[in-house]
């Protein structure tokens, strides 16, 4: 009981992590694409190759840590989710293809093909949107099962309005997150014409975002009654997320402190995020796996956790040394080394 | 049959999936100890033109890691979307070793995303070599761990089936299987033979083109040497392979022999053709070879084909993968000794532009035996997927589609493959090394 409360614990703050660090990722990809095409050419550009292209590698590690965990984990996932993820989950990975194989020819080969860049801006886009309908399928409804083997209704999918609202907080989330974040880093870089157009954007993202986030909230009412009693009952973590939203906005209307507006954003969603887990359990698959019937063996659980805390182990003090070097040294971030 | 067989298409795809993957892997296998050694070089001799090396290579490998990440990441998920039944059931016994991978990776791509930008950060250059090795550490590992899952499916073990279920998994058993010893050391002997063997390529194809070139004699002299050792090293534990399958997947040996009978003092057949007989014509036979390879003894008895179940035969076609692979594996072995020999006595033919010709062929063709080999180990232990365990029909994903999304990645690979070389070239034509060499003799070291 404990090992798989552990085990979900785990995953769903990597996942909450790639999360963070991929919205940057790909929202940095968008505005970035968006500049060229409006002609602000590289204000950006500039940003994303002292700063993303050191670390994208480590965001990837995120993604690929949260499904090589799950399989650990809950081995059942791999059979329910890798049989109907099929064609969703081909594509997200060859949009995923279009990003890396970006910061392998774009910045080291030649500079600046504005199709190429477009395109990695759009999947940063599509990325979000085609990884969160996995969410959407988690709440039950789309799966059925056929001779034994379970079949996903893409047409049901397609047309249910709980898929469009999440595919939309998803893309308003990128850019939100993102926004805040290079607003930070900007100022940080002591740029002045990209945290000014960062700060806009910032702002003008953060209404959508809670609209969005409030429109699922009432479609699950109608898609998922039992999951929606579940929320109401985390109704305080929701708030707390709603608070520090508010708080992060004034900071950014007021120029004032970007880095803790940063950090209120990720306690925002952290909250958010961790509140829909919350009231997610005990399923992964509603109505078909939960975490305790989905669950792997004694043995295995306790190896992937005592792996889990070796690799930790190792992993924090590296990845504090690589956020010294390239996130907090300043004068690698003013463009001096 | 690729549009409406799944079973089918899911093997077409990881067979092109893991073809393409395995040749961005085996270059981040081995590149990271070919920079450290050159690095290395570099500093204690105070020797411009090996540092140049280590940075050039390190120039190329951005290019090379960033597909490799991306392949990887692919073949990671489809491991998923194509296999949903074997990866439920090896998620209870092999996920630790897939596990402690994700570790690898992220140890690898933390340090490999600092060394590659911290090129000037440091003023000791020991530093910044120093953090090479936790790059090459990674790397190894990434090959180690997953080759121990590769070994689980070719020989099963921790855990026990009753009645259909599995019961008394033992995740440490299952990563130190019988196939584990030979098959991690030989994939990584072979990928440092084959990246020594892909720099010497370049290397002498640069000095076909221009023949007084110190920087790429010294490339050449180096990765040769190395090459030699690692190839030497290949063929040991390919030959201590041989044994290991003798003994646990007799049929998988017998497959790539064509030995149909169980015999004592049993021949190596190379190459040739099979007749309706089931007799190889054309062949080059070694007496008592394979009774060698299988057991150490020309007399000892080998395990014919015949003695199996026609279903649980693997496809004898392994025989020219297997073929492919030893042939080149001992080509490559003459041809660098030759060329050690050569250079140590003074012999002028190793310079001649012909046998440089071969040496730039040695590149593509190690790369080949390493595809060769895979395709032995994997076609070879059809019809299982988990051997004697799960077939791979059973564990195939019973979605429809999975045609289309071979013709999707096939169309990926291609414009990832040519976008990689056209890169590189221009990446390596805009900076030659004479540039670079008298930036670096100026002092500024930024390129
Ligand atoms: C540069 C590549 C290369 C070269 C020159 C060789 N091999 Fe190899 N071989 C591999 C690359 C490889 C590999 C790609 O690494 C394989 C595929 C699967 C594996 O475990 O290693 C392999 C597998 C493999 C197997 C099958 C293991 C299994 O299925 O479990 C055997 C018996 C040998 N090798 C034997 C040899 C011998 C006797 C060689 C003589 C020189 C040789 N190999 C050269
Ligand atoms: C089924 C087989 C395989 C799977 C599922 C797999 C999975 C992966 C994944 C997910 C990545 C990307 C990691 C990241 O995000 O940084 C990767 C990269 C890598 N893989 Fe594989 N891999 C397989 C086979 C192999 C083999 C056989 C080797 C070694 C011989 C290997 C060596 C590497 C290395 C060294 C990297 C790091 C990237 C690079 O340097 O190119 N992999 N692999
Ligand atoms: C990276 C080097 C590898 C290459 C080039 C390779 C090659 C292949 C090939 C050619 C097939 C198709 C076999 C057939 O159609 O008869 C195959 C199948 C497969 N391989 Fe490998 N393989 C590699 C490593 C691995 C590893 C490390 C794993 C496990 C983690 C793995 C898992 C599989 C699976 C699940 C299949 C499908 C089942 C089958 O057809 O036997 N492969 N691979």
């Amino acid at each position: 009981m404990i090992l798989e409360i552990i085990g979900i614990s785990v995953l769903w703050l990597f996942l909450f992590g790639y999360i963070i660090i991929g919205s940057i990722d790909y929202g940095a990809g968008f505005f970035n694409a968006y500049s060229i095409v409006t002609e602000k050419q590289h204000i950006l550009s500039k940003i994303i190759k002292r700063y993303l292209s050191p670390v994208w590698e480590v965001t990837n590690v995120f993604f690929v840590f949260f499904f090589v965990g799950i399989v650990g984990f809950f081995p059942e996932t791999a059979y329910y989710f890798g049989t109907i993820l099929l064609i969703p989950g081909s594509l997200a990975l060859i949009l995923l293809a279009i990003r890396g194989s970006y910061y392998a020819f774009e910045s080291y080969g030649k500079h600046g093909h504005k199709g190429y860049a477009i395109m990695y801006g759009l999947s940063g886009l599509l990325l979000p949107a085609s990884l969160s309908i996995i969410l959407t399928i988690s709440e039950g409804g789309f799966v059925f099962m056929e001779d034994g083997n379970p079949v996903l209704d893409y047409n049901a999918l397609f047309f249910s309005p709980l898929t469009w609202s999440i595919v939309v907080l998803s893309i308003v989330a990128v850019l939100y997150i993102s926004a805040v974040f290079l607003t930070w880093y900007a100022n940080e870089t002591g740029d002045k014409d990209a945290t000014d157009l960062m700060r806009k954007y910032a702002l003008g993202w953060s209404i959508p975002l809670i609209i969005a986030a409030a429109g699922i909230i009432v479609e699950l009412r109608f898609h998922n009654p039992f999951h929606f009693e579940s929320l109401l009952g985390l109704w305080w973590m929701f708030a707390i997320s709603f608070v520090l939203w508010i708080l992060t906005v004034v900071l950014i209307w007021k120029r004032r402190n970007y880095r803790t507006a940063f950090w209120l954003l990720v306690g925002q969603f952290a909250f958010a995020f961790f509140g829909y887990g919350i009231s997610h359990y005990p399923y992964l698959l509603y109505p078909h796996i939960s975490i305790h019937e989905g669950f792997t063996n004694t043995a295995m659980a306790i190896s992937l956790i005592v792996v889990f805390i070796l690799g930790m182990a190792l992993l924090i003090p590296s990845l504090y040394l690589l956020l010294k070097l390239f996130l907090f040294d300043k004068n690698y971030i003013k463009g001096k080394k | 049959m690729l549009f409406d067989d799944p079973a089918y298409a899911s093997r077409m795809l990881t067979l092109l999936t893991l073809s393409f993957h395995i040749i961005y892997a085996t270059i981040g296998v081995g590149v990271p100890l070919m920079i450290m050694i050159a690095q290395w070089i570099g500093i204690k001799n105070n020797d411009m033109h090996y540092l140049l090396m280590a940075r050039r290579w390190a120039k190329g490998f951005v290019v090379t890691v960033a597909v490799g990440v991306v392949t990887g990441t692919i073949i990671g998920l489809q491991l998923s979307l194509l296999w949903p039944s074997f990866m439920e059931l090896a998620g209870n016994i092999i996920a630790l070793p897939l596990f402690m991978e994700v570790f690898a990776f992220f140890f690898e791509a933390i340090f490999l995303g600092i060394y590659l930008y911290t090129w000037d950060r440091f003023d000791n250059q020991r530093k910044h070599l120093l953090l090479l090795i936790p790059v090459a550490i990674g790397g190894g590992m990434s090959a180690f761990f997953i080759t121990v899952v590769n070994s689980f499916m070719n020989s099963p073990a921790g855990f026990d089936i009753v009645g259909g279920e599995l019961v008394n998994a033992n995740p440490i058993m299952a990563m130190f299987t019988l196939a584990m010893p030979t098959k991690v050391t030989h994939v990584i002997a072979t990928a440092y033979m084959t990246i020594a063997f892909m720099l010497a390529a370049f290397a002498a194809f640069r000095l076909i083109q221009n023949k007084n070139n110190e920087y790429h004699k010294k490339a050449l002299h180096m990765t040769m040497k190395i090459g030699l050792i690692f190839a030497i090293a290949t063929a040991l534990i390919g030959d201590l392979s041989g044994k290991y399958l003798a003994a646990y997947q007799p049929e998988k040996l017998a497959a790539a022999e064509w030995h149909f009978e169980t015999t004592t003092e049993a021949p190596l057949v190379m190459w040739g053709v099979l007749d309706e007989n089931n007799e190889a014509r054309y062949a080059l036979h070694v007496p008592y070879a394979l009774s060698i390879l299988a057991h150490g003894l020309p007399n000892s008895e080998v395990i014919g084909l015949e003695e199996f179940p026609i279903e649980e035969q693997p496809p004898v076609v392994i025989h020219y993968f297997f073929d492919t692979m030893v042939t080149i594996g001992v080509f490559m072995i003459v041809l660098s000794l030759i060329y050690w020999f050569g250079m140590r006595r003074k012999w002028a033919f190793v310079e001649k532009t012909w046998y440089r010709w071969f040496i730039v062929a040695g590149g593509p063709l190690a790369f080949l035996a390493i595809e060769a080999g895979w395709w032995m180990a994997e076609v070879g232990r059809q019809p299982w997927i988990l051997r004697g365990i799960m077939t791979v029909e059973e564990a195939a994903t019973t979605s429809d589609y999975v045609g289309w999304m071979f013709v999707l990645f096939a169309i990926l690979y291609f414009i990832l493959g040519v976008g990689t070389i056209v890169v590189l070239r221009y990446m390596f034509h805009k900076n030659p090394v004479e540039k670079e060499l008298e930036r670096m003799q100026q002092g500024g070291g930024q390129s």
